[in-house]
């Protein structure tokens, strides 16, 4: 297999896979618990499909007390579990163990309560992001995070990934719209955060969860904010000769003190890529390409299209269509949106590297890119969510030949540091997972590691919920508990007081 | 040898609480203490005063993101987005009136430590929803960062927005980072008169659900701030926007009687008077400040006023009920039932004498095992409890 080494399975838990079938069937009955081995394929990987293992036996509960009791017995016997939700993770976070138990969320997918006055809506975790927008359309609401795979992957997924999507800068990641959810605690403990009121006293455990990639808990209830759908939406298409002016024309339209609902980058081999596959009529001799999306009231979105239109102009758009209907809005959007299947059609496989800049280094960032294409030989497209500097770097590959996996590895690992170098970070919202795990320690500091998994160690002291996933060093809670000062050591402190 | 530091760095907080938790000498963390008396009051010997820790890292406008050091004063932070055109859009709250002391004092440690946030925070989210990354320094006396400096991050936990509302209990923030927005163009007051509780909120939410693109909705009753009752809902944006949507407004909310437009500048007023809840400011009586689902806010005050003397107003489309016990008592048992009654959600107790406010449970009481994971939280921060002990919850 691949460079990055997951656990070593444990040979005393293996041996007891008879003996946990037995006991998981018991809490779970029937057809909620495969063990199968051609049926748990199905489970074996995520979408980062270049990792694949099959799990000890797969688990899908339906009831809450279903999950508190499975978790109860996997941490009894020290068992290890990862949770699952749609499997739409590109990082790797759903990507099962050897000797754990696969607990898929799947059969949790009711809405349980839609309330319009409070614009709250209550789900189970497996209902999709999509789910969510199709039970409160007809009354003109939506669930505003919407990942591209928002059709497939589910809201507690969602919650464990912190998912963002192209109308993000405007509205807020998933932890910007969560008013609450129930999770189930490793040993089974039930605990429940927040609810339709907002912003519940005591510790943040709502904003721990959200992002922690199944390490922390799992989530059994969710309660979103839905928000009334803008009344209209149009687009601009802009072209630009290089993307020095589209990176100023971004940076003057946020100057301006406009957030538009969507901006969205590619650059020229994307730009070919998604035209040749969908013909959405882009321009192919630009360098940039920008497509600015604006929502709201319509005066407000004619006014500011108006805007927008003026500040590509000063910074040299070579091109500039604005969308006059729903139907132009959806072409302008169809070659984006189609972006990663277009790559799949030039390039047998692709990796989506996810990183997040300070705009103002793009230029830097795709130049030194197309050095690193050079480096390991290999073809490298950009997608870009523009508003907040959250890169997605497809890199071109081919898994038949020898050897382009772990170069491409290496690709994504080089364009990944270079994020940090440049003042960013490893993930903007694919999450760390298995795939950058072993860079956390060019983010972070030993230290920064250290505080993160103590927090870990006050949700599940075994490391037993999604272990070898975000963190590149298991320490033992024991070892991270430790203080290495005493009483004496230290002189009463010689800092400034009154 | 009781000691009030001042640190100047991270390094000086750092070795200060490394002394503090070798010698079990607790610290109480004070950004200029202008909210001491919220929460419960903190008793210890020494005090880690952050004013000194102050300024301006790096502000960079076009990318929206703001670095300061913790013990900077909100009014500097405030002053200097402002010249940029661009705010906090969470407006936090100042707590100086309400607590009878000075107006415009705090630091963004302090803001952040205690997850302030004003009207506004129904549209645009809470304090802990603008931090983008942090530097501090926890209980074992260790600096750690976590977050980032952009605005789209989900590497590793999200500490920073876990560290927010902590009221300084985990960890001592040294260097915060945050996400700043535009500042709207213009602003103005769409007003409701005459309308009772149920009927004002009813208008809220419609309006909230509503594409006017609300950003801030109170009831203020009759006797508040005025002799008539008045449902209040702001607009803001781009001047032709807020014209556009008022209209929206008007046509939504017909048959809830006369509309008046209140304009820029005395909407501002209003919005600040209803953010530092200044009706109650300049007494004594005890304060609460209650969140619950909007729609359950008025039938929470009709109960209560059946048993209390009681004076109360609504923000956040009703879900934010500030209540003035005019008895002079706490009167939390009523409270705290009355809460669970419609629903649930949660009461704190922001002004009160300091000997009431060790006595009775400040804070929301929590089931059992959210309590047991909360201690165990702030055990892997802080193993010796020597930050803030006892200010969130008795005896931890
Ligand atoms: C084509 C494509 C496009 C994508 N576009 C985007 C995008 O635009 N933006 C974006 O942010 N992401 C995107 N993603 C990534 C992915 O869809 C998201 O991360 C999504 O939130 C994962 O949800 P899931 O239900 O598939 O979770 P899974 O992949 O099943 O699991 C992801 C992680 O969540 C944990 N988990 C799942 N359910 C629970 C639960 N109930 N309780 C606790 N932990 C749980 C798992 O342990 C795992 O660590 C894309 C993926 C694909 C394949
Ligand atoms: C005559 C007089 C009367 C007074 N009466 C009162 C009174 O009745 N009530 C009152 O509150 N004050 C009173 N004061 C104190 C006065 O308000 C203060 O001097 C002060 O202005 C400041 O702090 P702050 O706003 O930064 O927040 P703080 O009050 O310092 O902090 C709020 C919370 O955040 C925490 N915190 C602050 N900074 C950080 C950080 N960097 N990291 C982690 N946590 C942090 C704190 O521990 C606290 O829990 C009085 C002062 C005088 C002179």
């Amino acid at each position: 297999m691949t460079a990055i080494a997951m656990p070593a399975p444990d040979p005393e838990v293996l041996a007891r896979r008879q003996d946990i079938l037995k006991a998981l069937q018991a809490i779970v009955p029937g057809e909620g618990v495969i063990h199968d081995e051609r049926e748990m394929r199905a489970y074996e990987t995520d979408a980062l499909t270049a990792y694949r293992q099959l799990p000890l036996i797969v688990v899908l509960p339906e009831t809450v007390e279903q999950v508190s009791k499975i978790l109860k017995y996997c941490h009894q016997n020290d068992v290890k579990v990862v949770p699952r939700g749609a499997g739409t993770s590109l990082s790797g976070g759903a990507l099962p163990l050897e000797d754990g138990v696969l607990l898929s969320m799947m059969k949790f997918n009711r809405v349980l309560d839609i309330d319009y006055d409070n614009r709250a809506v209550v789900v189970q975790p497996g209902v999709t992001n999509l789910g969510i927008t199709r039970a409160v359309e007809h009354e003109g609401f939506y669930y505003a995070p919407d990942p591209s795979s928002q059709i497939a992957c589910s809201i507690g997924g969602n919650i464990a990934e912190n998912s963002g999507g192209v109308h993000c800068l405007k509205y807020g990641l998933t932890t910007n719209n969560v008013l609450g959810l129930e999770m189930v605690l490793i040993t089974g403990e039930v605990i429940r955060l927040g609810g339709k009121h907002l912003d519940s006293e005591g510790y943040d455990l709502l904003a721990l969860m959200t992002g922690s990639e199944g390490l922390l808990g799992v989530v059994t209830e969710v309660t979103v904010r839905i928000l009334q759908k803008p009344e209209t939406a149009r687009a601009l298409l802009i072209g630009f000769p290089s993307s020095e002016d589209g990176g100023r024309c971004v940076a003057d339209i946020i100057a301006a003190g406009i957030i538009p609902g969507g901006m969205e980058m590619m650059d020229k081999p994307a730009i070919h890529a998604a035209e040749d596959f969908v013909h959405a009529g882009y321009p192919r001799d630009v360098e940039a390409l920008l497509i600015v999306e604006l929502d709201g009231p319509e005066k407000e979105v004619d006014f500011l299209i108006g805007r927008v239109e003026e500040i590509a102009k000063a910074n040299k758009a070579s091109h500039i269509r604005i969308s006059q209907n729903e139907e132009e809005r959806m072409t302008f959007w169809a070659g984006r949106k189609a972006a990663f299947p277009a790559v799949g059609r030039i390039s047998p496989d692709y990796l989506c590297m996810d990183g997040t800049i300070p705009r103002r280094e793009l230029p830097r960032v795709l130049s030194r890119m197309r050095e690193l294409s050079d480096k390991h030989g290999l073809g490298v497209a950009n997608v870009f969510h523009a508003g907040d500097g959250n890169l997605h770097p497809l890199i071109l590959y081919d898994a038949n030949k020898p050897g382009e996996l772990d170069a491409a590895e290496a690709f994504g690992a080089d364009i990944l540091r270079l994020c940090v170098e440049v003042g960013g970070v490893l993930t903007g919202e694919h999450g760390v997972g298995i795939e950058k795990r072993d860079l956390m320690t060019d983010m972070f500091s030993e230290e920064d590691l250290k505080q993160q998994q103590r927090v870990k160690c006050a949700f599940d002291e075994k490391h037993l919920l999604n272990p070898g996933k975000v963190f590149p060093v298991l320490h033992r809670c024991a070892e991270l508990g430790k203080m290495h000062v005493h009483k004496g050591q230290l002189p009463f402190p010689d800092i400034p007081r009154f | 040898m009781d000691a009030t530091f001042k640190p100047q760095t991270a390094k000086d907080v750092e070795v200060a609480v490394k002394w503090a938790a070798a010698e079990d000498q607790p610290l109480e963390i004070v950004g200029q203490a202008s909210k001491r008396s919220l929460g419960r009051p903190v008793q210890t010997a020494h005090v880690l005063n952050l004013s000194k820790l102050s300024g301006i890292d790096s502000y960079e406008p076009a990318e929206l993101v703001l670095t300061v050091k913790a013990g900077t004063p909100i009014a500097e932070i405030e002053k200097l987005v402002d010249e940029n055109g661009q705010e906090l859009s969470f407006e936090p709250m100042d707590y100086g009136p309400l607590l009878n002391v000075d107006a415009g004092q705090g630091t963004v440690g302090g803001v952040l430590a205690a997850n302030l946030s004003g009207p506004r925070r129904l549209k645009a989210g809470a304090a802990r929803d603008h931090i983008l990354g942090m530097e501090a320094v926890s209980g074992r006396g260790e600096i750690f960062n976590s977050g980032g400096k952009v605005v789209k991050n989900v590497t590793g936990y999200d500490l920073p927005r876990a560290l927010c509302g902590a009221f300084g209990t985990l960890a001592v923030a040294t260097t915060v980072t945050l996400k700043v927005n535009p500042k709207p163009e213009t602003s103005a007051t769409f007003v409701l008169s005459g309308l009772g509780a149920a009927r004002g909120i009813n208008a809220l939410c419609k309006a909230m659900g509503s594409s006017a693109e609300v950003s801030g909705a109170a009831h203020l009753p009759a006797g508040i701030d005025g002799d008539i009752s008045r449902t209040l809902l702001r607009l803001e944006g781009f001047e032709t926007s807020v014209d556009y949507r008022f209209k929206t407004l008007e046509d939504l909310l017909k048959s809830y009687g006369p509309v008046t437009r209140i304009e820029e500048q005395d909407s501002r007023k209003l919005w600040q008077t209803v953010r530092d809840v200044r009706p109650f400011a300049g007494v004594d009586n005890p304060v609460w400040r209650i969140s619950v689902a909007p729609t359950v806010g008025p039938k929470l005050v009709e109960l209560l006023e059946k048993e209390l003397k009681i004076n109360a107003f609504f923000d956040w489309s009703g879900g934010l009920i500030w209540l003035m016990c005019l008895d002079g008592l706490v009167n939390d048992q009523h409270i705290r039932a009355a809460v669970d009654s419609v629903g649930g959600g949660h009461a704190t107790l922001v002004r009160a004498v300091p000997s009431i406010r060790s006595s009775v449970a400040v804070f929301q009481p929590q089931p059992a095992p959210l309590a047991a994971l909360s201690k165990r939280l702030k055990e892997q921060f802080d193993p010796k409890g020597v930050l803030n002990p006892g200010r969130l919850v008795m005896g931890v």
